[in-house]
This record gives structure tokens, sequence and C-alpha cells, in this order.
């Protein structure tokens, strides 16, 4: 075990991985010598060689479509977003491309061995377009995988997980948490499988979904009930697609209550999706209806940042609300 | 051969390729270091009163941004990003074109809005992102946007501006507006897609739009070599049609009688022009940035040896226009001018919180005003942890 912030744990995950396949590719912009401009490919390209680990040109669309070739060719390809809202340039080829590859082909071609790193998410005064959190255009997408971690274990295991499966990924790194996040990873090679959910706190009276960034929100909400005596079951979605509904459905047939919360907009968020899930399975054993919280239908604010992420006193206020409807 | 019907095509009989530099691209360059006119150049037609706004423009934005930078490691604003180096190549574009054109830009022209009248303290308004600030503190230091000033409001994603500034120059021209647009972006946005559907769609619909890239290097920590392996981006232009040239960015002179050619071609002919300044960056890509990690110091000093400001302020001295009293005099009162300013603005409120849901479309809808509603009654409860909305100063 080693002490690493969530920006170290995919440094480590990306040199394991490299050491491990000799046919692995990190590529982006300034990902080469200077390492990405958080780092997260540091000492990469001295490690591994320029062709393995490169600069690309400034254009996402390319990247995208490079990776893609790459990965069609058998090789492992990992490219980096600079941030997740530069992402919508490379919109046609993760979409139309990447996603469709194996379907239209009928298998003859695939493109399986495809990662996409970009981090999101809002929190660091970046305005609209150094904040935003797309994880929902690209969960209505089939053929992708869309993983969220929220942690530095979970992003070494996920993202060893998501290089090695053989389908087009999608990797969101909650970028406030970079170095704010620490804690132990183990050193040696391992995965944490995809679909799977984290049960991170056990509880009785309500339970609290979310994923990457908010998962902080999600343990400060849990604590200030504890205070008042509610006793919060603490769920860490980690996959959004494909999303792991039994273990949800299990717990709120449990606790019979259930708010879930995401950085990203309220209409057509993920968490819509996962409510009409829960509530058809869980129809008779729902004691309230499912709560959201959520940023607001806007883009992403500067100035009014604060007032717009969902916190934990907003998380706080909707699982009170849900015990007391 | 520019189509598959064209009678007489050029035709050769053996193979031969056309190597990428086979198309020799020359700089334009008037001024030489010392401030005197290149042997066979000539200075463009420019009085002293014009002579001296493009200086003191120069001086005035190297001023703010030092002056910003400052603030910025003082924490007094969240981040910053200079023009340092690239004054000339911005300001003497920007002079030669007239308030009724629309300027487009990308993230370091903020010597193009000062050019048309953007002051102080609206400069003030936006990095601290207050109550006055024009774009109601809603994006990032550095996106300014103007309105009154025809300069549209920068927008982070690279290179979005060049189709649209084709688009737009289309319309001005449909509208009779006898104006054009001056669309800015970097050597690095021009790997983006939108540069070549920009460049194209202006080329084939005879748009009235100058593009002026800015070479100056470095996208972040990519260097230009491993950005592109032609010649630059200016054969591009050529490629698609377009009249295009390159100049010396650091030579004001240079810049400037180029820009004011191609504003002419761009409108007498309704058709659009490129203009590849090449020049350098010379401090960090923005406040986030190091380059110590990327690039040599003695690369950085070569540079600072052709430094665009003291190459003009050397051809006015010599022309007896310019004097170090009048240089010392400029930059006491732009940095007086700036910390004053910098001083009364940080006490501005921020803008309401009403804002936070105005302008996403004409008018809110009924699901964003029952997003609000409930929101403000949140805060109402936890005053103290939403110190903006309380109507706090920025924490």
């Amino acid at each position: 075990m080693a002490k690493m912030n969530l920006l170290q744990a995919i440094n480590n995950a990306l040199d394991t991985a490299m050491a491990a396949d000799d046919s692995m590719i990190c590529l982006g912009e300034d990902v080469g010598k200077f390492g990405g401009v958080f780092r997260a490919t540091s000492h990469l390209q001295e490690k591994y060689g320029k062709a393995r680990c490169f600069n690309t040109p400034l254009t996402e669309q390319g990247i995208a479509g490079f990776a893609i070739g790459m990965a069609a060719q058998g090789s492992t390809a990992v490219a980096e977003i600079q941030f997740a809202d530069y992402i919508f340039p490379a919109f046609d080829q993760i979409v139309n491309e990447a996603a469709k590859f194996r379907y239209r082909s009928g298998n003859e071609f695939n493109v399986g061995s495809l990662v996409f790193r970009t981090p999101y998410g809002g929190g660091i005064a970046g305005g609209l377009y150094h904040s935003q959190s797309p994880e929902a255009y690209f969960c209505h997408t089939p053929g992708l995988k869309v993983l969220m971690p929220s942690n530095p274990y979970q992003a070494k295991g996920l993202l060893l997980s998501a290089i090695r499966d053989p389908n087009p990924v999608l990797f969101f790194e909650p970028k406030r948490l970079y170095r704010a996040s620490e804690g132990d990873v183990p050193e040696e090679d391992y995965e944490i499988p995809i679909g799977k959910a984290e049960v991170v706190r056990n509880g009785s009276d309500i339970t609290l979904l979310g994923w990457g960034a908010q998962m902080t929100e999600m343990h400060k909400a849990a604590d200030k009930a504890a205070e008042e005596g509610i006793s919060c079951e603490v769920i860490d979605l980690r996959s959004l697609l494909p999303w792991d509904v039994e273990t949800v459905a299990n717990s709120v047939s449990k606790t019979g209550r259930l708010v879930i919360a995401h950085e990203a907009t309220h209409t057509g968020g993920f968490g819509g999706e996962i409510a009409a899930t829960i509530q058809q399975e869980c129809f008779l054993s729902l004691e309230s209806p499912i709560a959201r919280v959520a940023g607001l239908d806007t883009p992403f604010p500067l100035a009014h940042e604060k007032e717009y992420l969902p916190d934990y006193l907003k998380v706080y206020e909707a699982l009170v609300a849900s015990l007391n409807y | 051969m520019t189509s598959a019907s064209d009678v007489k095509p050029n035709l050769m009989h053996k193979a031969q390729f056309i190597e990428g530099h086979d198309l020799p691209i020359p700089t334009l360059s008037i001024l030489n270091a010392d401030g005197s006119i290149q042997a066979g150049a000539e200075a463009p037609e420019m009085d002293h009163e014009t002579a001296i706004k493009l200086y003191r423009n120069m001086v005035y934005i190297r001023v703010l941004d030092e002056r910003m930078i400052s603030a910025q490691r003082q924490g007094r604003l969240s981040f910053y990003l200079t023009c340092a180096g690239e004054e000339a190549a911005v300001t003497g574009s920007a002079a030669a074109f007239s308030m009724n054109d629309m300027i487009m830009g990308q993230y370091r022209e903020q010597a193009a809005i000062r050019w048309r009248g953007f002051t102080t303290e609206q400069f003030m308004n936006q990095l601290l992102s207050n109550e006055d600030d024009l774009g109601k503190g809603r994006q990032m230091p550095v996106h300014y946007g103007s309105n009154e000033l025809n300069f549209m409001t920068i927008s982070s994603p690279l290179g979005t501006q060049i189709p649209q500034a084709a688009g737009y120059a289309y319309a001005q021209k449909l509208q009779g507006n006898q104006a054009c647009t001056l669309c800015y972006f970097g050597e690095g946005a021009a790997s983006e897609g939108d540069f070549h559907a920009g460049l194209n769609m202006a080329a084939v619909l005879n748009c009235p739009v100058v593009f002026v890239c800015r070479n100056n290097g470095y996208a972040i920590s990519t260097p230009a070599e491993e950005q592109f392996k032609g010649d630059g981006i200016a054969p591009r232009g050529v490629g698609y049609g377009i009249k295009t040239i390159r100049v010396d960015g650091n030579d004001i002179l240079a810049v400037y009688t180029a820009s004011i050619e191609a504003r002419r071609i761009a409108l007498e002919n309704n058709e659009p022009v490129l203009v590849e300044t090449m020049s350098y960056r010379l401090g960090a890509h923005s406040t986030s940035d190091d380059p110590s990690g990327y690039r040599s110091k003695d690369e950085e000093d070569k540079w600072r040896e052709k430094d665009p400001i003291e190459r003009m302020q050397n051809w006015l001295q010599a022309k007896g226009w310019w004097n170090g009293e009048e240089e010392k005099a400029i930059l006491e009162g732009y940095r007086k001018e700036v910390l004053d300013a910098l001083k009364r603005v940080e006490k501005k409120p921020m803008p309401s919180i009403d804002e936070l849901i105005t302008d996403v479309y004409d008018t809110p809808p009924a699901h964003l005003q029952k997003q609000y509603a409930e929101l403000k009654e949140h805060i109402a409860k936890y005053p103290e942890n939403y110190p903006v909305a309380g109507g706090a100063k920025h924490g």
C-alpha cells in the first residue's frame, strides 16, 4: 500500500497498464513531456518513449478518431481530453463511431481497447467551460461504458478495468478531488469490476446515491443526518453504464427511500434514469418519492458556483424532506 | 484543375510529388529592432497621433498584464492570461479595422478590445466577476465582450469562432453593412476541425472576413513543431483558395500594413484573407501554467530581445515622436490607473443571485423559476453557508 492522491493513482494505473501491455499508448493535448495540464501522465513519456506517450495537435475530434483507429488495429489507446467541457468536438467520433464500431460491422471489427479519460466537474472556479459534468450525454449511447471514480483506490482499480475491458470506456475524473482526495492504494495491479456499485456506509432509514466528487457531499450529509439520529445507507455508483440496479434496488427495498445527487443539471440528468428504474423495481417498498438533488438547469455559473452546486446541505434537506413525507 | 469538368487539365506524365515545403511563404518585415526601416521597405502612412495611440495601447496592455499577474499571485483574482509578446500582432491588426467591423477573438486579444475603448474599470469588473461585469460574472477572467464595441464575448472552447466569423461576415455582406469581421485565433486552435470548416466556408461563400492567426509558438506546452508539420498556418490559407500573407508579428508597422490591405481586400472583393503573425508567447499560457517544465529560459530570452514594444519605441524615438520622460509618465500613469481601479472595483458586490437563472433563455421558463424559488428557500435557511448570495463580496 502507498498513500496516493487521486491524480497519482491515475498516473500509477497508466504506468501499471503500460508496463503490462506493450501496445498501450497514451495520447492527448500536452500529455507528453509536460505530463498533461493536471500531470496525470507525468513521466510516462520519459519511461515509455515518445512513440507511446505523446502530445497531439489541438483537436479533440482528431484525438478521438486517431485513438479509435489505433484501437481498431488492436493496440490499446488511452486518450486524454483535457477537460470534459472540450469533449464535444469529439462527440461524433465517440458516439457515432466508437460506440457503434462493433455493432455495425457484425463484430468484424471493434474498438474495445479504447479509453477516453477526462477531468470533469465544478468547484474550482472554472466557470461554464471548465466545470461541466457531461456524463448523461454518453450514458444515452449504447456501446459505451461510463465510469466515474470518487477516490484514489477506485481510480486506479477502475481505470485498469477500463483499459482492459473489451469495450470503449469513458472515464470521468473528478478534478476537484485530484489532489484533495488521498488514500491507501495498492502498488500492485488490481481491478475493480465495472457495473458494480459500492455500499460505502450501511444504514437503515434512507439510501443516498451518488458518484464521483459528489460522494464527498453525500458523506457529509450522512454525518449531519447521523447527528439527528438518522441512519443513511450511502452508495457510490462508480459505474454509470452499465449501472448496478441490484445493489441500489436491494438497498432501497430495505430503506424505502432514495436520494440521488449529481452535479450535472437536473433535466435529463442520469438521476432521472435511476429514479425511473428504481420506482419500477421497488414500487411497493417506497415510502416517499425518489428525490433528486442536482445542478440547476442553467449553464455552469462562476460567481454563483456555490449556490448552484448540489452540496451536503441540499442533500441533507432532501433526505429530511423524504423522511418527513 | 479545380473540378472534374475542367477542359484543360494541367497534366504531367511522370509521377512527381509536391513537397510539403515547396510553397515558399515570405514574411513581411518593415521595422528593424533598432527602429530603422528595412532596406527596400516602406513605413505605412501613419500620422503622429495614430502612431502614439498604437504605442500607448501596447504599453497599457503590458502594464495591465503585469499588474494582473501580481494581483493573481496575491489571490485577488482567480486566474489571468497575458498577451505579452503579442501586443503588436493584436494592436496592429485591430487598429486597421473600423468600429463597425466585428471582432471575434480567442482569449489573448485584450489589446484589441482596449483599442476599441474598453476601460480599465470594465477590465476589472470582468476580472473580478462583479455586478458591473458586462458578462454578469459568468465566465472566468479574460473572457471579455462588449456589444457596444463590436467585440463578441470570448468563449473558452478553441476555434469555435472561426466558422462563426465566416457566417457573421456573410450576413454583414448580405445586409449591405459595408463592414467585415476580424477573427483571431492561435496556431494551436488552427488544428481544430472548426478552423478547416471555417476557412473553407469563408472561401466558398465569399465572406468578407479577415482571419488573423497569432502563431506564437506554443499551445500551452505543445510547441509548434508538434502542432503541425507544414510551414506554419499560411499555406493552409492558400490551400483553401484564400489570399494569404505572413508578417513579423513583433513588427507593428508590418502587421498594420498587412492588416489595412487585408481589410481593403475583404471589403472591396467580398472575400476572406488570412494573415499569419509570427511571434512568441513570452509569458506562461496562463497563471495555471509553468513553462519551465517544457521550454528553456534561453529560448525565452532570445525572444525578449525581439520585444515588439521596444521596437516601436525605437522607431518613435528615431522620428522624434517619443522620449524617455513621456515613457516614464505613461508607465507610471497606467500603473496607477490599473491599481486604483483594482482597489475600487474590489469593493463592488457580486452580481445578484437573481442572475443565476437569467439569460439561459430570453426569459426563465417555469421549470427554472421553480428550481430557483426552491434554491432561494434553501439559502434563506442556511444564509451563512452561501455568503455571495447574501450580498457579500466574492469569497
